[in-house]
């Protein structure tokens, strides 16, 4: 077993008593990236200077004696879309090779309070566009418990490092499922917060309604205190909400009697593979015999998501990759001849074809004439989208259901079939639309690979959620389950 | 509705990006493909629907109009393809 295998509450036990330093933790870090990362491929930049002084530092607080940070001394990851000053930053693309940023993300800004150590920077497809890792411009990222299979993604490379044991946990971001589809297929906890939860001040965006940052962890104890350490309103995100920020830990109860669950059963129909239906229906005996009561639930709008998703995403993403033009930051072309050669060319050289795709997508979903058509309708047909939520939660305390259809794709796959491979998002997509919380925790394996159960919550109720998946996995324990890499 | 290679070049112009016979190519098709799949939209009547923009009940938010620090020209300059005293430096703009 991994340092990395204990909970948060035993590691700050063993650091208090003297039984293991932050500088092993930071060593044993380095270490299994060294040894595993030629095979997985998480990481794109590593922060081993800086990480071996902090860990010094932490090791002279500890010392002293006083107060520890909430994160204190744990090794942690960070998608490379999320900026880090002085650690490059290039989300997976060209555009950015050499990208070094001048400030700090505000989650990264709270890490260092809550007193983790930064290790890295984990890969991603590009600009976060991508459910497969694949579209990285650096290379692919390695399922653990398959080499030859995708790592989810876009956030493959933060859930890949966790379920590898190179860190103890690391924060990707979400726009239309990104965490909690790699966490599933990695077998690891990938939570989805609240839209507005957690500032998104330094997250560089791809849809800026629907982008969230939140962590991926081994277990939910250590998923609720990354998202208790990264949470709050702030200022330099508009989009942040002020709402008073709970006390996650205490939810933990192990307690889910009486709990009303609904069970889409749209997202249990075609398409589903037979093994991850079978385990999601288990799960639900598991609730039910905790004392939870679930039934099946209709959320009529699921089949129209994934198609309002590209129309939406797409359209705010060629918006804000606009700034991508060669003049303040990124690559640019050589000899332009003017202007709009310089944009044309640096965009063309430093963009991947998923993210021109997409561009190209919103653009003329945007362009004049197609508006209504394309832009508008989608927007409209989001709101039916949330309101199936709304109207489900007036009912039931969650909505329970697979996080993806299928378990772990094989690389090379689905790379030539866009349309496809966005059906992956099926079970994801409706929540990002309505903007509620959601994690994906294991639930058991199918032929090996693992799968994950998605719990829905309210909005800003992530107490109920984190309850939920925490009660759940004490009962079972698939969280402890570890591929067999070497 | 089809996706000529007219349009593809019109909207490879809206958006910035020069794109090969190749791509022009692939992208009509794909981008076929997803709007033909988009068209299911149509099945739904969203007559007097409210479109959403945005899942949280936010309108603007201001701040204080006051001055405050910003980031040294150095700093900003750093990741710069081009520079030249103290500006960003792009290829002249008027003839």
């Amino acid at each position: 077993m991994s340092v990395f295998d204990l909970r948060l509450a035993e590691l700050h036990n063993r650091l208090q008593n003297k039984q293991l330093s932050v500088a092993e933790l930071v060593e044993h870090s380095i270490k299994r990236i060294s040894d595993t990362d030629d095979k997985i491929g998480a990481f794109l930049a590593l922060n081993e200077e800086g990480a071996r002084k902090e860990a010094q530092a932490l090791d002279a607080q500890l010392a002293a004696g006083g107060e520890r940070g909430l994160l204190f001394g744990v090794p942690a990851g960070i998608k490379d879309n999320i900026v880090t000053e002085g650690l490059r930053t290039t989300c997976g693309s060209k555009f950015l090779e050499n990208h070094d940023p001048i400030y700090d993300a505000a989650v990264v800004t709270k890490l260092r309070a809550a007193q983790s150590v930064t290790i890295g920077k984990l890969n991603m497809d590009e600009f976060a566009m991508g459910g497969s890792n694949e579209n990285s411009a650096y290379g692919l990222v390695r399922n653990p418990w398959d080499l030859e299979r995708v790592p989810g993604g876009s956030s493959g490379g933060s859930a890949a490092a966790v379920a590898a044991g190179q860190v103890y946990f690391t924060l990707g971001s979400d726009t239309g499922g990104s965490i909690r589809q790699p966490a599933a297929y990695c077998g690891v906890v990938g939570l989805k917060p609240t839209y507005g939860l957690v500032s998104r001040f330094g997250l560089v965006a791809f849809a800026s309604s629907l982008d969230q940052i939140g962590p991926i962890t081994k277990n939910v104890e250590d998923s609720a205190y990354v998202l208790q350490a990264i949470a709050g309103h702030d200022e330099r995100d508009t989009t942040s909400a002020k709402v008073d920020i709970p006390d996650y830990l205490s939810a933990l109860t192990g307690d889910v009697k009486g709990l009303r669950i609904g069970v889409p059963k749209e997202y249990l129909g075609q398409g589903i593979d037979p093994q991850v239906k079978e385990r999601v229906l288990e799960a639900l005996k598991v609730f039910e015999s905790m004392g939870a009561v679930w039934e099946e639930v209709s959320l009529p709008h699921t089949e129209y998501a994934i198609a309002t998703y590209y129309l939406l995403a797409s359209s705010e993403a060629s918006s804000n990759l606009a700034r991508f033009d060669g003049v303040r930051y990124g690559v640019r072309a050589d000899n332009p001849a003017n202007l709009i050669d310089l944009y044309r060319r640096s965009r063309s050289e430093g963009f991947g074809p998923e993210v021109k795709r997409r561009i190209m997508l919103g653009t003329y979903a945007l362009s004049s004439g197609y508006y209504d058509a394309y832009y508008k309708k989608a927007q409209q047909v989001r709101t039916l989208i949330k309101q199936d939520f709304d109207q489900a939660f007036e009912k039931y305390d969650l909505i329970i259901g697979p996080t993806a259809p299928t378990p772990a794709f094989k690389l090379g796959e689905q790379v030539g079939d866009p349309l496809t491979m966005y059906l992956n998002d099926i079970c994801t997509i409706p929540v990002s639309l309505a903007g509620v919380p959601a994690i994906s925790i294991p639930c058991g394996t199918a032929d090996g690979l693992p799968v994950g159960l998605q719990i829905i919550g309210k909005p800003f109720d992530e107490r109920t959620v984190l309850r939920a998946a925490h009660a759940f996995e004490s009962q079972t324990g698939f969280h402890d389950l570890r591929p067999a890499l070497s | 509705m089809s996706i000529t290679i007219k349009e593809v070049e019109h909207v490879a112009n809206l958006a910035r990006l020069e794109l090969s016979d190749a791509e022009k190519e692939q992208f009509a098709g794909q981008l076929n493909a997803i709007l033909k799949y988009a068209e299911k939209l149509n099945q739904l009547d969203t007559e007097g629907i409210e479109p959403t923009s945005h899942v949280l009940p936010l309108a603007n938010v201001m701040r204080e109009d006051v001055v405050k620090p910003s980031w040294p020209i150095e700093k900003v300059l750093l990741n710069a393809p081009e520079e030249e005293d103290g500006q960003f430096k792009v290829p002249a703009v008027l003839e």
